[in-house]
């Protein structure tokens, strides 16, 4: 039986869809029984797409035409 | 403009990420370090840090262990967000400044890894290609950053809304 704590180790990779068959159902078979960790892999979802849903930051068109210039530069020279 | 801001941002950007080969994806990639840069110069100039307990959380990269007993049940459960939903939590002011100053204080490649997975939406492949990384490490590097900022969160719930 997969503990608390163990649980809170696996949570990412239950959100992301990499946990294996039997230990996804064991995880599963924790959240059904415990409100905590229900509550927990709830935050860990939330919060993920929350940062998601963050505004996106304003650039000055200024720096971001400099910007792209150096790395158009900067490519050049790692391909010579 | 100044060469200073030019400089300072590129050398940011240069930092780690050998792996750009598109544009686009570069062009990404700037406006989150640009946006995470000014976070970091914004706390360390101590404006709009929003309390002082984040300060004090230190880089907890799981849950304490001192929240579960021997049998690793919790004993310290975590708080509810009843009423958060993830789009409340990116809006509010003080929550998303929560955010914002825990996804600055990461370690630059959590922060990478982060950034490009939940704020930019990129798939686990991209990434790795972008940064260089193994799935796992970037599997591991993702679930730290996330459990920083899910901490930092709990943490401001806890501590109650600053005056
Ligand atoms: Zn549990």
């Amino acid at each position: 039986m997969l503990t608390c704590k163990e649980l809170t180790e696996l949570v990412t990779d239950y959100a992301e869809g990499n946990l294996s068959f039997v230990d996804r159902l064991r995880f599963r078979v924790h959240i059904g029984m415990c409100r905590d960790c229900r509550r927990y892999v709830r935050q860990v979802k939330a919060t993920a797409a929350a940062l998601g849903a963050l505004p996106v930051p304003e650039l000055s068109p200024d720096l971001e035409q400099e910007l792209l210039r150096r790395f158009d530069d900067w490519k050049q020279t790692r391909r010579s | 403009m100044a060469e200073e801001v030019v400089q300072e941002t590129w050398m940011a950007v240069l930092e780690g990420l050998d792996g750009f080969e598109e544009r686009a994806s570069f062009k990404t990639w700037l406006y989150r370090i640009l946006a995470n840069r000014a976070r970091s110069r914004a706390v360390r100039e101590g404006r709009s840090v929003p309390f002082s307990a984040l300060a004090d959380a230190g880089p907890e990269e799981r849950v304490d262990p001192e929240r579960f007993d021997a049998a690793g049940r919790w004993r310290d459960p975590p708080v509810g967000w009843t009423d958060q939903t993830p789009e409340r939590l990116a809006l509010e002011a003080e929550t998303r400044r929560v955010m914002e100053v825990a996804v600055a204080a990461l370690p630059a490649t959590q922060r990478a890894v982060l950034v490009l997975r939940d704020e930019e939406g990129l798939e686990t492949d991209e990434i790795c290609n972008l940064l260089g990384l193994t799935v796992t490490n970037q599997r591991v590097l993702l679930h730290r950053a996330r459990t920083r900022v899910r901490q930092a969160l709990e943490a401001y719930m806890r501590g109650g809304r600053p005056c």
